[in-house]
C-alpha cells in the first residue's frame, strides 16, 4: 500500500468517525467535533512548526491560546462608554511609563561602568519607577473598575462586531502570542534545550494569571460572555420567515436548522484558515527555508558550521508556531462566544495538543492535522466511554457500595490516564506516528 | 520607632512562613537536581510524584486515624510517611522499569526524555485523581501551634504576636535532617561517591567499574523520599490538593535553575532564594514599615508589590534574571 492511499484511509477513518457520531448520536455533536477538531488542527500545526521542524519543545501553548483569546474580547467588544476618560488613559501613561524606565535603565547600564555605583543607580531606578509606576496605575484600574461592575467594568475593546470583520481578530490574536513568544525565545533559546521548556510552561502560567486578576483587561473570571460572532444568531435564523421555510423544505425543525447552519457557517470559515495555513506550513516545509530547519534540528553543530544562524532561526519558527497557536486560540473563543480564564487548563491546551503532534506524525503537517481530528474526537468520546467501562466493571457489584460509587465518580479523569498512556505507547512503539516524516 | 515589634511582626509573616516554604522548595529541588545529575533531563513529573507520595501517606493517616493511632502533639502523618515514601519507591522503580529504562538504553536526547517524562506525569496525575479523587483533602492533626500568637504576647507584652505552627516547626526540622543525611550519604559513603562519579562523568564512571543501573536505581529511590518528604510537609502546611503539585513544578525548577541544575546546595539555596522573594514581594509591607517610620511618614496604602495571586510571576521573574545574566545558576551548575 503506498503512502498516499494510507493517508487517505486514515483521514476516511476520522471522516468516518466524525459522520457515525452525526448518524449514531446528533449532528451538533457531530459538527462540534468537527469544529474543535478544525481548531485542534490549527493548534498542532503550530506546535508541529516548532517541535516537528526545529525540535523546539514548548510546553506553554496553553498561554498562546488564551493571548489569542484576549485578543477576540479586544478586538469585538464594544468599548465600556467612560471607561478611557475614568482610568483608561491612566493604565496607558502607567504602561508608557514603565517602558520609558526599562529604557532608561537599559541606557544606563550601557552608558555607566560596571561596578557597585552603577548597581545603587539601576536598582534605585527600578524601585523608584515602580512606584511611579504602581501610583500612576492603581487608580486607573480602580476607576476602571468601578464602572458598572456587575456588567463591565473592564475597558472593553475596539468594537469590531459586524459580519466577516470579527474574523479580524484572528491574526492580531496570533500578533499577541506571537510578541508573549519573542519575549520568552530571546531569553531561553540558545540555551540548553530543558529551559525553553521550562519557561513557557512559567509564562503560560503567568498569563493565565494575568487574565484571571486583571478585571480592568477583561473582566478577569468574572468572563467576558456576547463576543461578537461571523455567523449569524440562532435566534435572528429562527425569526426569519425565508429560513424556517427553507428548513421546513428539508424537513426539518427551524430550532435544530438553525443550529446546524451556525456550525456548518464556522465549519466553513475554520476549513478556509486551515487550509490557508496548511498550505502555507507545507509550502514552508518544502522550501529552501523548511530543509535549512530540518538541517539544524538534526544537527545543530553541522549547521552552524555551515553558516546558519541557529538560534535566529529557532526564534524566527518558535515566533510563527506561537502565532499559529494564538490564532487557534482567538478562534476557539469566538466559537465559544466567551472567554473564561478560569478553563485554561495545561492539562486541555498543552499537554492534548502535543499528544496530538505526537501521534499524528512530528515533521509531517497533515500528520498533525490528523492528529488533531483524531485526539480531539478521543478526547470528547474517552469519557462516555470510561463511564461505559466503569460501569461494566462496576456491573457485579451491589448497588450502593462506596466503591462502586467511587469507581463511576472517578471516570471522569480516565482522560488523564489514557492520553498519558497513549503518548507513552506511540513514543514507545510507533516514534513517528501515525503519517510519518518524508 | 519600634524595632522590636517590627522584627516580630516580619517574623510572623515573612521569615516564618518563607523558612516553612523554602525548606518544601529545597526538598523538590534536591530531588530535580538529582534527576537531572544522574538521569540528564528535567523531570516533569516530579510534581506529580510529590502528589503519589502524599497522596499514599494521606490514605494511611487516615487508616491510622480509624485505628485510633495517633502521635499525640505531632500529626499522625509522620506514622503513615515511610509507608508513602515505600509506595512511591515502588512506584518510581516500576516507572523506570517500563517506561524510562528503554530510553536509557537507546541513548535518547534528553528532550525525548522530558516529552516521556510529560507522559508519565498525567498517568501519575490520573492515578492520583482516581484514587483520591481531585478536591482538597485535610489530614492534619495533633497539636497546631508550637507557639501561638497569643501566649506569644502574654510573654513578651509586646504588641504583636508570633504564631509558630507546628507544620512549619517540623518542616524545618524534617528538611535539615534529611539535607544532613542525604550530604552525609553523597559525600561519605561508597555509594554516595559513585554517584557523584556517574553525575560528574558518565564515561569515566563506567570505565572505573560503576554499575550504571544501581546508580539509577538507588537516584530513583532517593528522588522518592525526598518527593514524598516534600510533599506531605507541603499538604501539611497548607492542604492537600492534586492540582496544586503540578502548579509547585514551577517555582521548583526555578529553585534548581537558579541554584544551578545538577548541585545540590545550589537546589537548596535556589529553594530559599525563590521563597523568601516569592513571600517578600507579596507580603503587604504596612505593618512592619508603620512601626519602623515616624508617624507623619506612615503609608496610605498596603505597600504590597503585587498581589498574591501573582506569586507565579515572582519565581518566573527570578528564573528570567537568572537565565539571561547567569545561566549556570547562581553555584555552577552542569551545562549539557
Amino acid at each position: 500500500m503506498n503512502s498516499a492511499l494510507k493517508n487517505t484511509l486514515l483521514f476516511a477513518v476520522v471522516g468516518l468517525m466524525i459522520l457515525y457520531t452525526g448518524f449514531a448520536q446528533s449532528w451538533n455533536t457531530a459538527l462540534l467535533i468537527l469544529n474543535m477538531g478544525l481548531i485542534s488542527a490549527i493548534m498542532a500545526l503550530g506546535v508541529n512548526l516548532q517541535w516537528g521542524f526545529a525540535g523546539l519543545f514548548n510546553v506553554g501553548i496553553m498561554g498562546f491560546v488564551a493571548l489569542g483569546g484576549l485578543a477576540a474580547v479586544l478586538m469585538g467588544m464594544p468599548p465600556t462608554p467612560g471607561a478611557w476618560s475614568a482610568g483608561g488613559w491612566n493604565i496607558l501613561a502607567a504602561f508608557v511609563f514603565a517602558l520609558l524606565t526599562v529604557v532608561a535603565v537599559v541606557m544606563v547600564r550601557g552608558r555607566m561602568r560596571a561596578g557597585w555605583a552603577r548597581g545603587v543607580v539601576i536598582i534605585a531606578m527600578m524601585i523608584a519607577g515602580f512606584f511611579i509606576y504602581r501610583a500612576l496605575f492603581d487608580p486607573g484600574v480602580e476607576a476602571v473598575e468601578a464602572i458598572n461592575p456587575a456588567l463591565t467594568g473592564f475597558l472593553g475593546g475596539l468594537g469590531i462586531e459586524r459580519g466577516l470583520w470579527v474574523a479580524l481578530a484572528w491574526p492580531v490574536g496570533g500578533l499577541f502570542a506571537a510578541a508573549a513568544a519573542w519575549v520568552i525565545g530571546k531569553t531561553a533559546l540558545g540555551l540548553r534545550s530543558d529551559y525553553l521548556a521550562i519557561a513557557t510552561l512559567g509564562i503560560a502560567e503567568i498569563i493565565i494569571a494575568v487574565l484571571k486578576n486583571e478585571d480592568w483587561l477583561a473582566r478577569g473570571v468574572k468572563n467576558v460572555v456576547g463576543l461578537p460572532r461571523p455567523a449569524p444568531f440562532e435566534i435572528d435564523l429562527q425569526n426569519d420567515p425565508g429560513f424556517v421555510e427553507r428548513a421546513a423544505g428539508y424537513g426539518m425543525d427551524p430550532v435544530t436548522a438553525s443550529t446546524l447552519y451556525v456550525k456548518l457557517a464556522y465549519a466553513g470559515l475554520f476549513t478556509v484558515v486551515l487550509v490557508i495555513l496548511l498550505v502555507m506550513a507545507q509550502r514552508a516545509l518544502h522550501s529552501p527555508w523548511g530543509r535549512m530547519m530540518r538541517a539544524i534540528r538534526d544537527n545543530e553543530v553541522a549547521a552552524e558550521a555551515m553558516g546558519k544562524d541557529v538560534t535566529a532561526r529557532h526564534l524566527q519558527i518558535f515566533v510563527l508556531g506561537s502565532a499559529v497557536c494564538g490564532i487557534a486560540g482567538a478562534m476557539m473563543t469566538t466559537l465559544d462566544g466567551q472567554l473564561t480564564p478560569g478553563t485554561y487548563q495545561p492539562l486541555r491546551f498543552t499537554f492534548l495538543v502535543w499528544v496530538m503532534v505526537i501521534v499524528g506524525g512530528s515533521g509531517n503537517n497533515f500528520g498533525a492535522v490528523l492528529g488533531g481530528f483524531l485526539i480531539w474526537f478521543l478526547w470528547v468520546q474517552v469519557e462516555p466511554m470510561g463511564l461505559w467501562l466503569m460501569e461494566l466493571i462496576t456491573s457485579g457489584m451491589a448497588d450502593g457500595s462506596p466503591l462502586k460509587a467511587h469507581l463511576i465518580e472517578s471516570a471522569a479523569h480516565m482522560r488523564l490516564f489514557t492520553m498519558g498512556l497513549v503518548l507513552l505507547l506511540v513514543l514507545r512503539f510507533s516514534p513517528r506516528g501515525l503519517i510519518p516524516e518524508r | 520607632m519600634d524595632f522590636l515589634n517590627a522584627f516580630i511582626a516580619l517574623s510572623n509573616f515573612v521569615l516564618v512562613p518563607a523558612i516553612a516554604y523554602g525548606s518544601q522548595l529545597a526538598l523538590g529541588a534536591l530531588g530535580v537536581t538529582l534527576i537531572y545529575g544522574i538521569l540528564r533531563f528535567s523531570n516533569f513529573a516530579h510534581g506529580d510524584t510529590m502528589a503519589f507520595g502524599a497522596m499514599v501517606t494521606v490514605l494511611f493517616t487516615w487508616l491510622f486515624q480509624s485505628w485510633g493511632i495517633s502521635l499525640g502533639p505531632l500529626p499522625t502523618a509522620l506514622l503513615a510517611l515511610p509507608l508513602g515514601i515505600a509506595a512511591c519507591m515502588l512506584l518510581l522503580l516500576a516507572t523506570d522499569r517500563v517506561v524510562y529504562r528503554f530510553y536509557r538504553a537507546q541513548k535518547a536526547k534528553p528532550v525525548i526524555l522530558v516529552i516521556v517524562s510529560l507522559g508519565v506525569t498525567f498517568i501519575m496525575n490520573g492515578i492520583v485523581r482516581f484514587i483520591i479523587g481531585p478536591d482538597d483533602q485535610r489530614f492534619l492533626d495533633g497539636e497546631r501551634f508550637i507557639v501561638s500568637a497569643r501566649t506569644f504576647k502574654e510573654m513578651t507584652g509586646l504588641e504583636e504576636g508570633l504564631a509558630i505552627k507546628t507544620t512549619q516547626g517540623i518542616t524545618l526540622i524534617t528538611a535539615v535532617i534529611v539535607v544532613a543525611l542525604l550530604f552525609w550519604f553523597l559525600n561519605r559513603t561508597r555509594t554516595g561517591k559513585s554517584m557523584r562519579a556517574y553525575s560528574d562523568n558518565e564515561d569515566l564512571a563506567l570505565l572505573s567499574g560503576i554499575n550504571p543501573e544501581r546508580v539509577v536505581m538507588i537516584t530513583w529511590l532517593i528522588v522518592a523520599a525526598l518527593a514524598t518528604i516534600a510533599g506531605v510537609l507541603y499538604g501539611l502546611d497548607k492542604s492537600f490538593k492534586p492540582f496544586t503539585y503540578f502548579q509547585l513544578l514551577l517555582p521548583i525548577f526555578a529553585s534548581a535553575i537558579v541554584g544551578g541544575l545538577g548541585n545540590p546546595i545550589g537546589a537548596i539555596a535556589g529553594g530559599f532564594v525563590i521563597a523568601f522573594s516569592e513571600v517578600t514581594v507579596t507580603y503587604a509591607w504596612k505593618k512592619v514599615l508603620g512601626y519602623l517610620m515616624p508617624e507623619s511618614l506612615e503609608p496610605d496604602g498596603l505597600v504590597q508589590l503585587l498581589s498574591t495571586d501573582y506569586k507565579l510571576a515572582v519565581s518566573f521573574l527570578i528564573l528570567l534574571i537568572v537565565l539571561l545574566f547567569k545561566p549556570t545558576g547562581l553555584f555552577r551548575g552542569k551545562a549539557v
